[in-house]
């Protein structure tokens, strides 16, 4: 019974997947109405077609339609190599990466595929869940890719304004690249070099979409920024490419994703996403996602934090068939700060892997990892970090935490950190649990008249409270529901 | 290769057979490299395998010397001394009717059937199977010990393997079975009469029938330029208690891979271990807990003191089957950093397939504290004097879960002993 929904979404997927996006938006730069190489001798035909597999001749293709300048385009074939030339990270890492075959996969996608179903077509099921997350009727209609495009305009046209008043820079990556290149070049691919790993290396190759963000000076941002408040443009690309700078002494928090169900024909998804915190500035960057069950989501994450800067990753994983994030802070100033805080739920037929890369890179910096997994019927929740503090340093502190919940017998957990200290002057902690719901618990609710499923939710909700109080509110009363949600079945 | 090995004549066929094949497989594998998980933050290249050759028969004079050398417990109920993989002294009078304790070679071809039971029946998980093959290959000295059903062994059994010459390499073996309700505890020195580079090749064997108490300590004091190795696996039956400890004090670079599979109800592992590593030594240790049934419990605590430029690695693993319902496992590895060039690096891991389980990890690395410096220096304690009270009651946490005492006291010998060469 565990999570019916999920694999109705699966099924709603599989039979819609070849008409169906909704990662890309009409009126984009990128908005050339061709998908494929193939397209330039055979536009009419293929014009709905989009070309499989990754080769030069792709890349080349997309720096057209992008009309990337030729920095880019150098930057893209480069990154190609290095993705050929690297292999799958199995000696550390789960064996399913295998079934990834790169062949399969559409590399860019234009607006030429537009959905093309009514709200009706919507199964019940999915409308239901819907329901229960409370998601605005505007917004369901964007998620279940009946709208391709979610009209924010009206509701945040205020905190745009105002934003844009401070002198913030708010645009979709490409359009950045094109429009502000003096404060976007510097900072591309320098927190993340391209050869990280295969998938910062494919994302280098073929990325679009993402957002580009550059707080001023001094300005705190009050609002936390969305990917929702970017109309026209794209969102939530199969590749795409998030930096974010904070000049001195800014602030900024910013969200992407929410907690419904996200309805993707792409099965793939490999983002990058940088963040620069000048001296004494902070970010703070949200993601909730919840990608259906066939997704493989591969994404690298990492924040540099100047002099006194802070970096934080909330990050909250549910669903998709493999998640590998590992959002990393490398606190390069004196008295940096990194923190992740993170929330994975697995459900059957997922494996959430996922952590935190803490680098210390100067005296006194301090860093703190806060992991709580959940792992539901056969889910898998893997817990994998990195801490580091070279010898030359001193003053510095990491604390790290993982509790892992185990709600079924088939489920499971894994925890791999590697702590790596140097030097005498420096305290790092690493603790992690397992337990499962205490019986105990139940029973006591049980007695007061909850049902078994209720009061498991209870528990669970319990055991990720402290974290998910961190989340905005309306994110994490989301988060809440959702829980329940995954929870109903998973017992008895 | 001067490491070729010379197959004993006097060796039973199947042990031939299987000393023929880990040759084989040793020429076979590749050396393991530092993008290998399981050699993660080491370096097999540290072992010289291109000048190694086996240990040279000793002189009268060597095995004389190394007698001399060999004894740490006073009381002991047998005691075995090797020189260079060769037999030096065999005292076994003192031990209850009926236990088997016996030279490796002399077990082969007296016991035959015991040890090819028993003798090295898995494959180390922890990345070594190279050097693994290359012991089998090698092997001629060590002990066998059976202790059969319902007998204790009141005193410990106590072996010294000793090694001398340049570049000499020694391949020592252990394989202890308790029978159901049997109990002993034998002790494990790996030493090296001068300060040649060496390089030895332990793995040993435990194997803790139902009900049965078997504690073995491994002390690993070769000299400082040479390189240790300790592959150990343990398995505890139903209801048996097996407690492992290494002290490890000697060598430049020393890796011990330890696995520890539960697989009988209500069995029990303690893994025990404590360093102090000066100068440019290397600790690198690599465990795994393997829950397979049931109710059972492991318990690992691992310190290592660093002082110089020393390095520790542990990586840890602690893995419960989807039938170890009820399990208790707990893994610490705690480093105590002495010097700004220290480094501890630790990996320590859980995989958990069952639900009903109580399982931790934790690992620290920090300095001394302040707070417990200025406790011992307000009531007059030079600095010197108080960091060796810390430093000794940091390892005496671990020492004092051996549960005996002469072991506990000759090991807390050993490790002050260490301790005063810390500048």
């Amino acid at each position: 019974m565990t999570a019916r929904w999920l694999r109705e979404i699966v099924e709603f997927n599989n039979k819609t997947s070849t008409v169906m996006t909704t990662t890309e938006d009409p009126s984009s730069i990128s908005d050339i109405h061709v998908d494929n190489i193939g397209d330039f001798t055979f536009p009419e035909r293929n014009k709905f077609d989009s070309g499989f597999g990754i080769s030069s001749k792709t890349v080349d293709y997309i720096c057209d339609v992008k009309s990337d300048p030729q920095w880019i385009r150098d930057f893209r074939h480069k990154a190609l190599d290095v993705f050929n030339s690297k292999p799958m990270p199995t000696h550390w890492a789960t064996k399913d990466l295998e079934n990834i075959k790169f062949d399969q996969f559409r590399y860019y996608l234009s607006d030429g595929q537009k959905p093309k179903k009514s709200w009706d077509d919507v199964p019940d099921d999915v409308k239901r869940t819907f329901d229960r997350l409370g998601i605005p009727e505007q917004e369901r209609k964007f998620l279940a890719g009946v709208e391709a495009q979610y009209d924010s305009e009206a509701a945040y046209s205020n905190i745009k304004a105002v934003v844009e008043e401070q002198g913030v820079i708010f645009a979709n990556s490409t359009e950045a690249l094109h429009k502000y290149p003096d404060i976007f070049r510097p900072w591309f691919g320098k927190v993340i070099p391209t050869g990280d790993n295969k998938f910062s290396a494919l994302n280098s190759a073929v990325f679009s979409g993402g957002s580009f963000i550059y707080v001023p000076k001094g300005v705190k941002v009050k609002h936390p920024l969305q990917a929702y408040f970017r109309i026209n443009s794209e969102q939530f690309g199969q590749f795409e490419r998030t930096l974010i700078i904070a000049d001195e002494g800014a602030e900024l928090m910013y969200m992407e994703g929410c907690t419904a169900p996200k309805f993707e024909t792409a099965t793939l998804h490999s983002a990058v996403v940088e963040l620069v915190a000048m001296k004494g500035a902070k970010i703070q960057y949200v993601t909730v996602q919840n990608w259906s069950s066939n997704v493989f989501n591969l994404v690298t994450k990492r924040g540099i934090a100047h002099e006194e800067a802070e970096v934080k990753w909330i990050d909250c994983n549910i669903g998709s068939r493999l998640t590998m994030k590992y959002p990393g802070v490398v606190m390069k100033g004196r008295k940096a700060r990194g923190e992740v805080i993170s929330i994975a739920l697995a459900n059957s037929g997922q494996h959430q892997d996922t952590g935190a890369k803490m680098i210390h890179a100067a005296d006194e910096t301090t860093s703190n990892v806060i992991s709580k997994s959940i792992s539901i019927g056969e889910g898998r929740a893997t817990y994998r970090g990195l801490v580091h503090i070279p010898k030359h340093l001193k003053g510095c502190k990491n604390n790290t935490e993982c509790d892992a919940l185990l709600i079924n017998t088939k489920s499971r957990t894994d925890t791999y950190p590697a702590i790596s200290v140097r030097g005498n002057q420096h305290a790092t902690q690493h603790e992690a649990s397992v337990s499962q719901v205490s019986a105990e618990q139940i029973f006591y609710m049980q007695q007061r008249g909850l049902s078994e499923g209720e009061a498991m939710s209870l528990s669970v909700n319990g055991f990720i409270n402290d974290l998910a109080s961190q989340f905005p509110m309306e994110y994490s009363v989301e988060l809440k529901r959702l829980i329940d949600l995954e929870m109903e079945g998973s017992v008895g | 290769m001067t490491l070729t090995p010379t197959l004993s004549t006097n060796a039973p066929q199947w042990f031939n057979d299987r000393a023929a094949t880990a040759w084989q497989t040793f020429q076979n594998l590749p050396l393991p490299g530092i993008k290998d998980e399981p050699w993660r933050y080491s370096n097999a290249k540290r072992i010289p395998l291109d000048q190694l050759k086996p240990a040279a028969s000793p002189s009268a004079e060597l095995k004389a010397q190394a007698i001399a050398a060999s004894s740490e417990l006073t009381n002991t109920s047998a005691r075995l001394v090797f020189v260079n993989d060769t037999l030096a002294l065999t005292e076994t009078s003192a031990l209850p009717a009926g236990v088997i304790c016996l030279p490796f070679e002399q077990a082969l071809r007296e016991q035959s059937d015991l040890v090819q039971k028993y003798f090295m029946q898995r494959i180390m998980q922890l990345g070594s199977d190279k050097f693994a093959a290359l012991h089998l290959a090698h092997v001629r000295a060590g002990t066998v010990v059976f202790v059969p059903k319902n007998i204790i062994v009141e005193h410990p059994i106590e072996i010294f393997h000793w090694c001398s010459g340049e570049h000499a390499a020694i391949f020592p073996h252990t394989l202890i079975i308790t029978g159901d309700n049997a109990k002993v505890s034998v002790v494990d020195h790996f030493r090296s009469l001068g300060d040649e580079q060496g390089f030895s090749c332990a793995v040993t064997d435990l194997v803790g029938g139902p009900g049965s108490q078997l504690t073995y300590i491994a002390c690993q004091e070769m000299s400082m330029k040479a390189q240790a190795m300790q592959l150990a696996s343990t398995v505890a039956e139903r209801d048996a208690s097996v407690k492992s400890f290494q002290l490890q004090l000697g060598a430049s670079w020393s890796r011990s891979e330890s696995v520890s599979d539960m697989v009988g109800k209500g069995s029990r592992s303690d893994m025990l271990s404590v360093s102090l590593p000066l100068g440019e030594q290397v600790v690198d240790q690599r465990t795994l807990q393997n829950h397979k049934a049931p109710n059972t419990h492991s318990d690992l605590l691992y310190k290592n003191a660093l002082y110089d430029k020393s390095r520790s690695i542990f990586g840890g693993l602690i893995t419960v089957d989807e039938s170890a319902h009820f399990t208790d496992a707990y893994q610490t590895c705690r480093n105590l950093m002495n010097s700004p060039e220290a480094e501890a690096n630790s990996m320590p891991g859980l995989e958990i397939n069952a639900d009903q389980v109580k399982c931790s990890h934790g690992s620290t690395s920090g300095p001394v504290s302040d707070e417990e410096l200025f406790y011992l220096k307000a009531r007059g304690i030079p600095d010197h004097e108080a960091r060796r009270l810390i430093v000794m009651g940091f390892a005496d946490d671990v020492i004092g879960r051996i549960g005996n005492e002469e072991i506990q006291a000759m090991i807390h010998a050993r490790v002050e002993e260490k301790f005063a060469q810390v500048n």
